[in-house]
């Protein structure tokens, strides 16, 4: 970093604050490359009591994001937590990205320094708050040292502490370096949730502000001084390598620099992505297709019900499944999900520079540390020489939890003399994506006195998290496949869920926004709607009566219902579905109100959320991530699916991967309800409820009962029959 | 063939080697390092590139860098310096909108060239303009509260 550089951070710091607050990982300067290295966590001459907090003599109070922003406000949630604790001044705060550093910075739930499954605040609720009810107290031990009063005898608010008895106070920059020998107090008390001044209060995110103007800069947007610009192909058949190129019309291009061939995949370097993405458009590639040439969605298919008919590994069994479905009428069902692509608006990318003894990453990933493993493995590394930028990410929904995209990018890199700015084309990122896996979910039920009297459920499909957190997979049961299968809501005396682990053959499969709880919501809840018209109730009634020991659920159940004028009168072929969900450690209930016309095309009229997410650090955001999940699902329901032909991804861009855009958008309301209860996840739940509660609508205005998605428009046309 | 090409952006004239054929989009990115403008598509799909022409919003994922000589190009860098642009900067912001933000760019320029022609849009104005643009995050309802706040004069 140059003087100049240093210069600049320093005005910019100081007319940041100025201005409230200020985001460290950037430096919109004009005419100026983008930020090519991250700020450094420096830490000398500050309190820097823990890995999140440090606390300059000015008093600048520097946060460190152990969770990556991908637009879900963890940033300002995670700055939340820790200053509710901390009693920092709000206006005083900057943030910093956490570099790679899983000991320091892994999420407590997946040990892993990974960012997603919606457990941000849940992972780190405890140890955020503990990080600033400890380095509060060591600053007022310095202050009441300083005093020579009892630090009891203190109070703090916003960044200074205060010994009323005198009138004294003194700033926490002023006490930076007295704090700095304080020794650590043991079984520190957390504040009572009563006396939380941030925690609760609808803050505006930090992160937006730059979002507005082009000044933030995500991954894509990394500009390293004389670098080159770069595109890929991968074989367009999932395993396959490259045989020959003829790159001849490609080194005629304007701008074209290098063409980089290796075993699996084809760049072209140049001085613009235009060049480059006319370069690889001028190659001639002959692929050497592999086993899965002849791999096709029928095939795969008829794999996972074949599979799907087989016995699981037990995943939960309570009360006796066997003499339960022998007694009265067994009804059955079986639901389908498709293949998914992400699809983040920013594609993928990586900017790297790779040099004998080292390599530099400039990207936005979801998974810093196993990012920087795997480059240092590509790059043939010690680890300790790889040096991961993180940037904001634009999307993430699980695509950014795997490495390829910086792997790809380093092994370009090993051959470019120079850093190179590795972009994908939509095409290549729809096309060589790591797919939400198919499920196939079957189920048995008997019902008795108007309740479900047994349930017997099996999921097929991939086990993502025998791949992704192997340890985490333990006795054949994957726990992501299983979740909120094994937990549904309702009270049913004989009920047994079994997992089959089904890998489709030749496709990568990864975490998709919702993860299994999108498959499994979806099956439990349609299914649930089925059983409600079997038993003769009103499918609000029906899920009723099977909560009685579960006030969490009726209660925003009961709200939905009132919110979404349940029950009354709606026009011909338009009706209310309603969606419960245990899923992410919240209480969900949705309602979708929904008009099919006569060839069978939807119209969304309206979406009502009741969250119950215990406590709500940021409530705006929970709401806004509500709107987003339920449009995030809703677009699947109507439009998701990945099909492959010949092994290959039959999609390419958003003109056959469709999403919906603002106009299909419906009204949607989310009410949060007051809870003291710890907090819930949040980020994915709209996503697992827009489609169950979709569905059960188009079920109530046609009578017709999907049992796949994406929602074939054919079944629903006026004339055809449930 | 690269050819010295000369823009008007953002009321600075900015002068370059391009090919004639090159997307306007890879300019401001790769060569005038301008990166508020994003890539989504390529294909004028997602409006993700949106930038003006003129005041019109068009995606410059798709322009060619040799037909817009000549012409008045304003970027997310600059389009505050407008009273549309600003109404809809601080519209955006009051009403929290932006989730990852990587689509907002081109929704926020396709929004104030949305106000420029229709100072006061209603909800089929608001589809005409707006449907162009794809927000993965899904943040529409607020897109739509935005513009009409925006509209209102709240600036």
């Amino acid at each position: 970093m140059n003087a100049q550089n240093n210069v600049s951070r320093r005005a910019l710091l100081t007319g940041g604050l100025a201005s409230g607050f200020l985001l460290a990982f950037h430096l919109p300067l004009r005419a100026a490359p983008n930020e090519p290295v991250q700020p450094e966590d420096k830490t000398d001459g500050k309190f820097a009591p823990n890995a999140f907090i440090r606390i300059d003599p000015e008093g600048l109070t520097t946060l460190v994001m152990p969770q990556v922003e991908m637009g879900q406000g963890i940033y300002t949630a995670v700055s939340m937590i820790l200053a509710e604790e901390l009693d920092a001044d709000w206006s005083k705060v900057q943030l910093l990205h956490a570099p790679a550093n899983e000991k320091l910075y892994g999420n407590p739930i997946f040990i892993i320094q990974a960012t997603g499954g919606s457990t941000s605040v849940r992972a780190f609720w405890k140890p955020l708050r503990e990080a600033g009810a400890s380095a509060r107290a060591m600053l007022v031990q310095a202050a009441a040292a300083q005093w020579n009063v009892d630090p009891s005898s203190c109070t703090t608010s916003k960044g200074a502490v205060t010994h009323k008895a005198s009138g004294r106070t003194l700033a926490y920059g002023a006490l930076a370096a007295a704090a700095s020998s304080q020794t650590p107090p043991k079984d520190v008390p957390l504040k009572d949730p009563k006396d939380f001044v941030y925690i609760g209060q609808p803050f505006k995110r930090l992160d937006t502000p730059d979002k507005v103007n082009g000044k933030a800069v995500y991954g894509i947007d990394a500009i390293v001084p004389d670098m080159k610009f770069a595109t890929l192909a991968q074989c367009p058949v999932f395993g396959g390598k490259v045989g020959k190129v003829d790159d001849r019309a490609a080194k005629k291009i304007p701008g074209v620099r290098q063409i980089v061939v290796l075993d699996d995949l084809v760049a072209v370097v140049g001085d613009h992505m235009w060049a480059a993405k006319k370069g690889l458009d001028a190659l001639d590639i002959e692929w050497n297709e592999g086993p899965n040439a002849k791999l096709n969605s029928k095939a795969i298919w008829d794999d996972l019900r074949a599979a799907s008919a087989k016995d699981g590994v037990v995943a939960k069994s309570t009360g006796d499944i066997t003499k339960g479905l022998a007694s009265g009428e067994k009804f059955e069902a079986s639901f389908e999900l498709p293949f998914l692509a992400h699809a983040t608006m920013e594609p993928l990318n990586a900017t790297v520079h790779c040099k004998p003894d080292s390599c530099d990453i400039w990207t936005g990933t979801q998974i810093m540390a196993r990012v920087q493993s795997e480059a240092a493995k590509a790059a043939g590394l010690p680890v300790e020489k790889v040096t991961v930028n993180q940037h904001l990410l634009g999307g993430g929904f699980g695509r950014k939890l795997e490495p390829d995209m910086v792997v790809a990018a380093v092994r370009i890199a090993k051959q470019v003399d120079g850093p190179v700015k590795v972009v994908w084309t939509r095409e290549e990122d729809i096309q060589h994506d790591v797919y939400r896996p198919v499920y196939r979910d079957t189920i048995a039920a008997t019902l008795s006195g108007g309740k479900i009297a047994s349930w017997k459920y099996k999921i097929a499909g991939a086990a993502i998290i025998a791949r992704w957190l192997p340890p985490a997979f333990q006795k054949g049961v994957d726990i992501d496949a299983v979740d909120s299968a094994t937990d549904v809501p309702y009270e049913i005396p004989n009920f047994h869920v079994e997992y089959v682990r089904a890998e489709p053959p030749g496709i990568p499969t990864g975490f998709w926004r919702g993860v299994g709880p999108n498959n499994n919501v979806f099956a439990v809840e349609c299914f649930i709607d089925e059983l409600a018209r079997k038993a003769g109730k009103d499918p609000v009634e029906f899920r009723r009566g099977m909560l009685a020991n579960q006030p969490r659920f009726l209660s925003v159940l009961n709200l939905a219902a009132e919110k979404a004028n349940w029950g009354q009168p709606l026009p011909a072929r338009a009706g209310r579905g309603v969606c419960l969900q245990p899923s992410f450690g919240s209480f969900i209930a949705t309602v979708v109100e929904a008009e099919v016309d006569e060839q069978g095309e939807i119209n969304l009229r309206r979406a009502t959320s009741v969250v119950d997410t215990g406590i709500a650090v940021n409530p705006d955001t929970i709401v806004a991530q509500v709107e987003g999940g339920l449009i995030f699902g809703l677009t699947a329901a109507l439009y998701g699916e990945i099909t492959i032909d010949k092994g290959r991804v039959q999609q390419s861009n958003f003109n056959d991967y469709r999403m919906l855009r603002i106009n299909q958008t419906p009204k949607i309301e989310v009410h949060v309800v007051k809870s003291g209860e710890a907090p819930g996840g949040i980020g994915e739940t709209g996503t697992t409820a827009g489609p169950p509660a979709l569905r059960n609508a188009i079920y109530a205005a046609t009578g017709v009962a999907l049992r796949r998605l994406p929602i074939d428009r054919k079944l629903l046309a006026a004339g055809k029959k449930a | 063939m690269h050819m010295a090409t000369t823009l008007t952006i953002n009321g600075e004239t900015k002068s370059f080697d391009a090919p004639p054929d090159m997307p306007l989009l890879w300019v401001l990115r790769d060569i005038l390092g301008m990166t508020g403008t994003k890539f989504g598509c390529g294909i004028a799909q997602c409006g993700a590139c949106t930038v003006h022409v003129d005041g019109k919003a068009v995606r410059s994922c798709v322009l060619p860098v040799s037909s817009v000589a000549n012409r008045a190009i304003t970027t997310i860098e600059h389009v505050g310096s407008t009273p549309a642009g600003a109404k809809v900067q601080k519209a955006w912001l009051d009403a929290e909108v932006v989730q990852c933000g990587y689509c907002q760019s081109g929704q926020i320029m396709a929004a104030a060239a949305l106000l420029a022609a229709t100072p006061n849009p209603d909800d089929s104005d608001i589809d005409a303009a707006m449907a162009g643009n794809i927000c993965r995050c899904g943040t529409y309802v607020r897109i739509r509260e935005a513009i009409k706040h925006a509209a209102n004069g709240q600036s």
